[in-house]
């Protein structure tokens, strides 16, 4: 037997409300799959399960705070499964309906709406009928049938309730978010940062030419679909280069350092309703560019939409912030603890580059570090800064 | 496809990049990206969402014919008749 516990999300978080379960007892569950929502200061992020198993019991219930650490379900990891589970049977349609000949056999699992959803409890192709006929979104709806299958009773009481309250179920982007808490927390977070990490900054000017050359050929070449933004080019060479100083790439934890397996880059989104998140992709010096943006395109548009997911939150090992669209031309930014290094990104700008002797304009980024003290000095910082710019050199190999 | 309907997908892939915007506060013959505030990366989705929905490619030299609404509307109605 397992414990899931409330993961934190972040070094700042302290508790979160269970907004709801995607998983009831009985269910079995891979790491990795989406089991919960909670709601934090930063939103409401999916949480996903770290080990593999079947759940024996939820602990806690919707709508409970619950705090950092705290069990939340019993897992069972044996792959044992009990006596009622077995002797279960396949959930047979709601006895009063009739079943038409050209239907699917109750027994058969029906696919949720979303493909992307984990393990759906049964649904009978009756009860998916009568959801579809009344705009019933089934992920809301407690099965009563046996072993816990959505039956086309449950649907219709499910429509029922949708009519009678005041507002349509409200989709989980749509939650409101308490900014002022949102912005208590950061403000924690930055207050925490600048009083414990011993900050130093280097800065560096790196030549875009051949990259954004490099760029506009490629992306003349592709569909739409497969675009690539100049900040994945620079992403990538974050990456590439954190595995030749690794001092840059992972946690003060405990009075030392702690250098992270994976390289997972948090990228710094400002909300247009006010706050900032950071959330990460994994292993970013693995994919390429095609992959990287896939993940980034994705991420940005679930930061925008409230689908944020626990591992993407917690597992942040670096940061880069961008604030080169917003015009700015350097940014020395607050290191995110328990992070060591923070790496920023300013606007594109044609400046006069001096190279063999002559005179040219190329367009330019300014480039800036932020990195703690106590795990980096100036020289690894600025090693770490010029395997950037000249990763950046050769854009096809990213 | 009439107009009034390129509008109304124009405004739902704006809707998925940007869902807490107000898309009526918007004024159509602006800079979207003067307006409300989205990045390059919500940028990109926004015309990916176009072309998913309406089938065509949208060349990267044409992107800035898409700045603002009614510059978008006039060029996807364009690229239809096109297409």
């Amino acid at each position: 037997m397992s414990e899931f516990r409330m993961p934190s999300l972040g070094a700042d978080m302290e508790s979160g409300i269970l907004v709801d379960w995607r998983i009831k007892p009985g269910d079995t569950v891979k790491r990795g799959d989406i089991v919960a929502e909670v709601e934090t200061e930063k939103g409401v992020i999916e949480v996903e399960i770290f080990e593999s198993g079947i759940i024996d019991s939820l602990v806690v219930q919707p709508g409970q705070k619950v705090p950092v650490g705290a069990t939340l379900a019993i897992l069972r990891t044996d792959g044992k499964r009990t006596e009622a589970e077995t002797a279960a049977k396949p959930a047979p349609a709601a006895p009063e309906m009739k079943v038409p000949a050209d239907e699917e056999p109750p027994s058969k699992i029906t696919e949720a709406p979303l493909a992307t959803e984990p393990p759906r409890p049964r649904i009978s192709p009756l009860a998916r009928k009568r959801a579809e006929a009344l705009g019933v979104d089934l992920a809301g709806v407690v099965g009563t049938g046996e072993a816990g299958s959505v039956t086309a009773a449950d649907v219709e009481r499910a429509a029922e309730q949708i009519k009678r309250s005041a507002e349509p179920a409200p989709k989980v982007s749509q939650k409101a978010i308490d900014y002022t808490a949102m912005r208590r927390v950061i403000a924690a977070a930055m207050a925490r940062s600048k009083r414990e990490i011993p900050h130093y900054y280097l800065a560096s000017t790196l030549d875009m030419r051949r990259a954004l050359d490099w760029l506009s050929v490629e992306n003349a070449k592709r569909p739409v679909t497969r675009r690539l933004l100049y900040s994945a080019l620079l992403l990538r060479a974050v990456a590439l280069a954190a595995r030749e100083i690794p001092e840059v790439n992972g946690f003060w934890i405990n009075e030392a350092f702690k250098p992270a397996d994976g390289i997972h880059v948090g990228i710094a989104i400002s909300l247009r309703q006010g706050g900032l998140i950071n959330p990460a992709i994994h292993d970013v010096d693995k994919k390429n560019l095609d992959a990287l943006m896939e993940d980034m395109l994705d991420l940005v548009n679930r930061a925008r939409t409230g689908h944020l997911r626990s591992s993407e939150l917690a597992d942040g090992t670096i940061t880069v912030t961008n604030l080169g669209e917003q015009g700015v031309e350097s940014v020395f930014g607050v290191i995110y603890p328990p992070q060591v290094a923070l790496i920023g990104f300013g606007k594109i700008i044609e400046r006069p580059v001096a190279q063999g002797g002559m005179l040219g304009v190329r367009p330019t980024i300014k480039t800036t570090l932020a990195a703690d003290h106590r795990v980096s000095d100036g020289h690894r910082g600025g090693r770490f800064l010029l395997a950037i710019d000249r990763l950046l050199q050769e854009p096809e190999k990213l | 496809m009439t107009e009034t309907e390129i509008r109304e997908i124009v405004r739902q892939a704006l809707s998925n990049v940007a869902p807490e915007v107000n898309l009526d506060a918007i004024n159509p013959e602006k800079d979207l990206r003067d307006q409300i505030d989205i990045d390059s990366v919500d940028f990109l989705n926004f015309v990916i969402g176009l072309h998913k929905e309406l089938k065509v490619d949208i060349p990267d030299a044409d992107l800035p014919k898409l700045a603002s609404l009614n510059s978008c509307i006039g060029y996807l109605a364009s690229r239809l008749k096109q297409a």
